[in-house]
Order: C-alpha cells, then structure tokens, then sequence
C-alpha cells in the first residue's frame, strides 16, 4: 500500500489517472480493510460529498477551488452537518450537528472531500487517545502503543495511509505530540487563525484547530482553505491568509533559530538528545544560525496550564446537562439528581477530574489564588516569548520527551500523563504557531521536533520544515500495515 | 427602637434590540415557543457568541444619561450555575470592569426637594429562557425564545429610605429608558423586573443591616407592597430581639407576602470568569462624543422648556411629559399650530387622555394625527367652530379617518357668527319662552344659561356662544 501526499493525489486528479470518486472509495476500503487495527475512527460511514464536486452546477464555483476531490479525515471535535459528532464521548454518542463548523465548510467550498470522523480522546482531555468512549487508538508503528492524543485518530490515520490529510485540534499539544508519536507533521497555527466555530470547546482561550498531514508541503496547501477570520468566532482574527504554499521555497539561510536553555536542560534522554542534535546539525547544513536563548517562567506552563484549562473546560462544558441533549437518564425526580445522574454516567473519568479541578480553582476564595494567577504567569510566559523573538526568528526543541509510551502505562497517572506536554503546553498558552516533524527513530518509533514562531508567522515553520523534508527522508517512512484479523479470515 | 429601611434596587431593563445579544436571532415577544432560538441561544456543542454592538450602545446611551462613567475596556464574564432555562450552564454577564458605573439619577419626593440616588453600575447580560411550570401537569417545559435577549442590569446604591422611593426610582428610570428609546419597559412583558434589596438598621449605626433579597418584581404596586411586607417582617424579627437571615426571597403576589427562597449557604457560588470567547470592549472616545451627541432631551429638561418657552403650566407640563410618546405627538401637533401651546396641552389631558384610557390604548394606537389634531384646534382659534362642535369632530375622527377641514364643510358645521342670523334666532326663543324671559327681567339672571343653551340647540351648537350671549343680554335689556 502506497501513502499519497495531498500534492501526488491533486497531480493524479489533474492527469486524470483517477478521479474524486474513485479516491473516495479508494480510502474508504483502507478504512475498512486496515482500521479495525487501529480504530482511528469513530465514523467513516459517510456519504461522500463527490456528487457535490461531480455536479454540473457546481463547476462554476468549483473552477477556482483548491482542493477539489481531495480526500480527508476530520478529528471528531469538528460539527459536521448530518454527520455524527462524538468529541469521543458518551455524552455526544448520539449527536448529529445541525451545522459545519466553519474550518468544514471553508473545505467544503474549496472541494475537499470528507472521509470520516477521527477518534480522539473524550472532549480532547488526554494524551494517550485512552480517555476515548469509543476506545484506544493504536499506533500503527506498533500496535501496543499509542499513538498519542487527543488527535490520535487523525494522527493514526495519516501514519497508516488511511486518510492523506486530517484536521486536529491542539489545546496544549494534541496535534505536536500525536504527529511525533506517528512520524507525521503537524501544525498548531497561531490561536484566531483559524475559525473555532463548530469545534467542541475544551478550553476556549487554548483550542486551535490544525493539521496532520505526511509533509509540511501539505499542510501549507490546506492551511491556505481551512484558515481565515470569521465573523462567527470574535477571537478569530481579521488578518489576511498567505498563500503557504508560495513560501516553501523561500530563502532560509541566515534564519535565526533559539535554542532555549530550559528545554535542553539535560532533562532528555540521550537517543532523543541525539535525534535533536542531528536535526540541528541538518537545519545548519541548510545555513540555519543557532542562539541559546532563555525563556525563564516556561517551567511553569504545565501547572499553568491545568488550572486555565480546567476553569474553561468546567464551564465550556456545563452545557451538557442532558436536558437538551447529552446522556438522559429517565425516571428521576430531582433535578440535581438527574444533572448528577446525567453527568456521572455520561462523562469519562479524565473529563471529570478536569471538571472538579476546574470547579475548584474558580471558586469562591480560590479563584485569585489559582485562576488569576495562573492567568498573569500565562502574561509572564507570554513575555518570554516576545522577548526571545526580538533576537531570534523561530524557536526549537523537543516535541516530546519520548517516542510514543505503551497503551496503558499511564493512564492512572495523570500527572505524569500531563508531563507529556511539557514543551507544546507553553506555545498554546502564549498563543503562538508551532509544527512538529519527524527527525528519525528510536528503537523502530517516530520522534518528533518541534518549531515554534511568532504570532502568525506559519509560513516561516512551512518554510523551515519543508526545507528540512527535502534533505530528509523521515516524514516519508511509513508503517508496515497488516489486514486487520477479521478482514483476513 | 426607630429603625430605618435602607433598600437597594436591581433593575433588569430588556433592551430594544431587534436581535439577541450574542445571536442573530429575533427578539420579538410572544411567538411560538422554542421558535426564535438560534443554535447559540440554544447553546449547541461547537457555538460561539458574537456581541451585539447595538446593545452597547444602549449602555452606553444609558450610562451618559445618568451622568456616569463609561469604560473605555469592559470584560464579560461567565456566571456559572446549571438550570433547565439555562442553555449553556452559565450566563453571559459582566462583573469586573461593567461598562457603566457611578452613575446618579434624582427623584423628587413628595414635599419637592430632590434627592440623588446613586447608580453603583450597569452592566450587558443575556436573559435566560423560561421553565413553564404549569402547563403540563408532571412535567416542566422549557421556552428558550427568551434565552439570549439583551438586557442591562441597573444596580443602584442602597440609598433609598422606602418603598415610596424605592418606586419613585423604579419609575424614573423606568421613564429614562423609555425616553432614551433603549427599552419598550414593558412591564407585563417582562421587559422591566426588578430585584429589592431590603434591610434594617438603627437610626444611629452606620453600618447596613443584615439584607434579604426579594427576586423577580414586575409591578410598581408589587415592589411596594413587597418592600413594604419585607419591612414589617424584618422589624418584627429585630424587635423580638432576632436577626434577620441574609436570604434570597420570592414575592407571592396573591398572598402579598415575600417566602424564602434559599439562604446564603444553599447560594450558588457563580464561579465568575472572564468569557474566553468574547474579547473585551473597547468603547473609544469617538464613540462616546457620538452618543453624547445623539442623546434625546430628557424628561427635566424637557418640563422646564414647556414652562418656559411654551407658557404651559407645569403641572400639565409635567403630565404630558411624563410619558415620551405623549410628548412626543404634543410636539408634533404643535410644529403645525400656531396658537396658544396651553390649549393643546389642554387638548392632550382632557380629550386625548380620556380617550387613550377609555379604549385602553396607547398613543402610538391613537387614530387621530397629530396634524388633525393640531388642525382641530386652530380652526376653534379662528373661530371657524366652536370647542363644542370640535369635540364632535374629534370623536368622528376616532371613527374614521378624515380631513378636519372637508369634514366642517361637508357636515356644515361652521360657527355661526353673522349677528343677524343669530339675532333672529334669539328673538325666535324669546317668544317661544316667554316665561323664563319674564323670569329674567323679573331679576332671576340664572334662567340666562337656559336661553342660551335654547339657542345653541336651534343652531346644533354652531353659533358662536360670545355672540349669543352678548346679543341675548343686549335684546333683553331693550326690553
């Protein structure tokens, strides 16, 4: 089985060797033959949107689109229209959105093609993909491990050749860590780039949709439909979408790349040390110059982190009460009951230690003492990073500390499970664009590095990243797939 | 013991805005339930808020009036608590940084003197939906359609001393609103509520007494009487010696009674914080000459400027001005009328007014024009018809729409002012009334009236009643 890039597959539709249908179905047996392997995803039973980009009358407004035919996956946190949307939870099992987020719809209009709706961990609160209602996703580089979350399933999905492309969502590291655990790219553009209308909030100061793709080429070719300022979301922003793409081939030599010193600070463990190492060694090569830089308060992003994203997360996700929609248990009396009842059975554990933690720092007599200041520590992180930018152009560093853990390792050790965001939390907090791409292997397992620049500078990580892929090769390895056992019988 | 009351007012004030304060939804009042809720005022997985700038600048309008200052950066905030009429589990308000505060308003009392009540703050939320709890016998249903309506919240300082106050406030803002067009104030609507904070104190302390808060007021009658009940119950509880419970209470319109609702340890504690999806207002000085610019003059102002300019007593002065859309055809008529403004606003509180309570209607439902009105009353000052005939006119003109002019010609119902037309019809009573014109000269002058009004009944009112007078004196003194 061959992976193609977004790139292969448009010159393959405009040489005509096959066309949007056959693509479509193409990866839908993928799904069907590989992913009980996987279970990348929750819903790939979809009608496919190819009569809309078939249809005569649609030609017109086809004509100039970008991604016509172009198959891909959506991690299942995106609403999509008459399609259900999980967010990987109980709660959700049954709700069909009555409308497409607007990063769907911009897709939509530009002719790509949805394929399924992509496991995740419940309302992206995980690491590992395990919090899912609907189950692990397993790495497809091997199957014991994860593939790391909450974008496990579109991660897992691209790695293994199901899907050319996927969407994520990345709240402190849910697309960087993912693509690093399965040897993809992944790209977290700056918070407001792209429209979060229609994705389930987590956290809403910290959610940013983005892209999981085999190169950095097709990620800046997505990008360029899906991101954009809409009018529905008031944090998005009304700045101007570069065409990515045009930047791939820039200039690099002379960049200046920062080193800081509080993410190589002996901490890492010395395969990945050296990975990192011989990646830099490779961006010099290409006339990158390297700066060690300080970025002082990163240290407290974790804990930063897991009070901000708690306090939102407990009040974005009040709504689900069961008495619109949500879990519904029947034959209770009480309305605290049935709210307890509805929310106990209807939440997974994770979301509901995220819940009370949140709860709790924003309570009367606690809020100032978490919430607040964990709000002006965010400030201070923010602060670091403008001032490392004013003498660098991108920072570097780990995506993670190690290649992916195995299912189940720590999964009854939050805290430890909350370390592995260790260097992505901080570029969330600060808002700030970042893209992880595959620098080489240990022991057989993807690892991942991460680059991280200024507020809307994703041209620069394209540019910078698909330089790297052209003297590279790591981002086109690819996982050996075996039917999955029924399919084989 | 002498204690003084001491009450706080909470008004919730439903803004005039034709869309929901974070939807694009319909605002308009009494439709079908659940049908003017957009995916956000329904708080669908995946929604955002988007502000309404129209309902800022309401506030804003607001805030200018009562002198207050407006912030140049304003945060909303999310108050969290679960309820069925709650979409999202938390509403949309302000709490830190509200957009209008320290603002003040005068009312007047009854002895005249003024007094300044001050406005701590007044701040944007979105209204919640109903639960209707009697319409289904085991169940409650749930009417979003009022989910997401703008509303401003206008907390005052704890500066009123009763319930008389407590509702000449209520009702000075209630006017403001009104006339700065930001409110219908529709009280039975609900689109003007109020919460009363109410607590003791002896005379002597400075410090404010333990409060009750009496939720959900919608009357004028019944912020009294619940301010009033409250007073007595708390009194009743000091004077035994008790102390009053900080507490949340509902008013029982029926009993005329407050019952507690929960004590401060079942209150929710809100968890605000400040509403990730919304950035914070920023409100420059530009838009603030602007409002300040376009702001409609109010209701002392407009008093004085009837008194003064128009020679109108104030007390009718006050009377038409007290109510905006009254005022406002007041002055329509007169930009078409050239004679004494007292006469109009005569017109306005006798015949206007009588009609707009015995049909029970509004101004705005009245069918006669202003300009038909203005016209009546000119052709009485150029003596075309008498006021009597005109108010003959004015009720067929409740009937049907009709020019005030084509109408006196097309009824014939000019004033008969030609002196020997009247004169004949005078000699013609006197002979038919011999008796009473006896009476008369025998020095029994009251039987006058009497002639008179024989007269105006042979002319159907038309005859100038001045002439007829003058000439009945004059023909009977030549006897």
């Amino acid at each position: 089985m061959e992976r193609f890039t977004v790139k292969a597959i448009q010159n393959m539709l405009s040489d005509k060797q096959i066309n949007a249908a056959e693509l479509f179905d193409l990866y839908s047996s993928r799904i069907t033959d590989y992913d009980q392997s996987f279970n990348a995803f929750i819903t790939s039973d979809v009608e496919p949107n190819v009569e809309y980009i078939t249809d005569d009358k649609n030609q017109e407004s086809l004509s100039d689109a970008a991604l016509t035919g172009i198959p891909y996956a959506a991690k299942d946190i995106f609403c999509t229209q008459g399609i259900r949307t999980t967010c990987g939870s109980k709660m959700l099992e049954n709700f069909i959105p009555p409308y497409d987020a607007t990063v769907i719809k911009n897709l939509k209009q530009q002719g790509a093609v949805l394929l399924g709706k992509t496991n995740m961990d419940e309302f992206a609160m995980g690491s590992s993909n395990e919090t899912s209602y609907f189950g692990s996703v397993h790495n497809p580089w091997d199957r014991e491990r994860t593939p790391g979350g909450s974008s496990g399933g579109s991660a897992a999905a691209v790695a293994a050749g199901l899907a050319p492309i996927a969407l994520g969502t990345d709240t402190g590291g849910s697309i960087r860590q993912p693509a690093a655990f399965t040897g993809i790219t992944g790209l977290k553009p700056t918070y407001g780039r792209c429209s979060r209308y229609g994705m389930v909030a987590f956290a809403s100061s910290l959610d940013q949709a983005g892209i999981l793709a085999l190169s950095a080429e097709d990620t800046a070719i997505f990008l360029e439909s899906m991101a954009g300022f809409d009018p529905l979301d008031s944090t998005s922003v009304e700045e101007s979408v570069p065409q990515y793409s045009q930047y791939l081939e820039e200039n690099i030599k002379g960049k200046i790349i920062g080193l800081p010193k509080e993410f190589f600070d002996g901490s890492l463990a010395s395969p990945y040390e050296a990975l990192v190492a011989e990646s830099i060694d490779s961006y010099k090569k290409l006339g990158i110059v390297f700066k060690e830089i300080s970025l002082p308060n990163i240290g407290y992003s974790v804990p930063t982190y897991y009070v901000v994203a708690p306090a939102e997360c407990s009040s974005n996700l009040a709504r689900y009460d069961g008495v619109r929609f949500g879990y519904h248990s029947k034959n209770i009396e009480d309305l605290d009951e049935f709210y307890r009842t509805n929310r106990q059975i209807g939440f997974g554990e994770e979301v509901k230690r995220r819940i009370i933690t949140g709860t709790y720092v924003l309570s009367a007599g606690y809020y100032d003492a978490y919430y607040l200041k964990a709000q002006k520590v965010r400030q201070l992180i923010n602060q670091d990073f403008e001032r490392a930018f004013e003498s660098v152009d991108i920072i570097l560093g780990p995506t993670t500390q190690t290649s992916a853990f195995k299912l189940g390792e720590k999964v009854d050790d939050p805290v430890s499970m909350y370390m592995n965001d260790i260097y992505t939390i901080s570029s969330n907090l600060a808002g700030l664009p970042a893209i992880s791409h595959p620098i080489g292997f240990v022991q057989g397992l993807p690892y991942g590095l991460q680059l991280i620049a200024p507020h809307f500078k994703e041209h620069d990580l394209l540019n910078l990243t698909h330089q790297y892929q052209k003297v590279t090769d790591w981002h086109q390895m690819m996982p050996k797939l075996s039917m999955s056992s029924e399919s084989n019988n | 013991m002498h204690w003084e009351t001491v009450i706080g007012l909470e008004i919730h004030v439903q803004l005039a805005c034709d869309s929901k304060i974070f939807s694009s939804a319909s605002t308009v009042y009494g439709k079908e339930q659940n049908t003017q809720a957009s995916l956000i005022d329904l708080g669908y997985p995946g929604v955002l808020p988007v502000l309404n700038k129209e309902a800022v600048m309401m506030a804003i309008k607001f805030g200018l009036a009562v002198e207050a200052e407006i912030a140049d950066l304003s945060i909303f905030a999310r108050k969290n608590y679960f309820y069925p009429d709650l979409p999202k589990g938390y509403q949309i308000s302000q709490y830190e940084l509200p957009i209008v505060s320290h603002g003040q308003l005068a009312i007047t009392l009854d002895d005249g003197t003024d007094k300044i009540i001050g406005i701590t703050r007044a701040h944007l939320e979105e209204d919640a939906g109903k639960s209707i709890h009697d319409k289904f016998s085991d169940t409650t249903a749930i009417d979003l359609n009022r989910a997401g309506t703008p509303l401003l919240e206008i907390v005052s300082e704890p500066e009123l001393s009763s319930a008389k106050e407590a509702i000449l406030y209520m009702q000075k803002i209630h006017q403001l609103v009104r006339y700065l067009k930001i409110s219908d104030g529709n009280m039975q609507e609900g689109s003007f509520r109020c919460d009363a904070n109410v607590s003791l104190k002896p005379k002597e302390n400075t410090r404010l007494g333990t409060r009750a808060e009496i939720k959900n007021i919608n009357s004028f009658r019944f912020v009294e009487s619940a301010i009033n009940f409250e007073v007595d119950r708390q009194k009743e509880i000091l004077e035994q010696g008790g102390s009053v419970v900080q507490e949340t209470r509902l008013y029982d319109s029926d009993a005329k009674e407050t019952r507690s609702m929960r004590t401060k340890e079942e209150a929710n504690d809100y968890r605000y914080f400040p509403d990730p999806d919304l950035l914070p207002v920023k409100i420059d000085k530009g838009i603030i000459e602007k409002i300040t610019a376009s702001l409609p003059e109010l209701f002392d102002k407009k008093v004085d400027r009837y008194v003064s300019t128009l020679s109108i007593k104030r007390v009718d002065a006050i009377e038409i001005a007290k109510n905006i859309e009254l005022a406002e055809y007041f002055e329509d008529a007169l930009n078409t009328y050239n004679g004494n403004p007292q006469l109009l606003a005569n017109w306005m509180l006798t015949e206007v007014m009588a009609i707009l309570n015995k049909d029970k209607i509004e101004i705005a439902n009245l069918s006669i024009t202003a300009q038909s009105l203005s016209q009546l009353i000119q052709r009485i000052d150029d003596g075309t018809i008498s006021s009597t005939i005109a108010k003959n006119i004015f009720s067929q003109l409740i009937e049907s729409k009709m020019d005030v002019d084509e109408l006196i010609k097309e009824q014939g119902l000019e004033q008969i002012s030609d002196t020997t037309e009247i004169e004949q019809i005078v000699i013609t009573v006197l002979k038919e009334h011999q008796e009473q014109k006896d009476q008369y000269l025998a020095g029994k002058e009251q039987v006058l009236g009497f002639l008179i009004g024989k007269v105006m009944q042979k002319t159907q009112g038309k005859a100038n009643p001045k002439l007829v007078n003058d000439l009945m004196v004059k023909i009977l003194s030549n006897n």
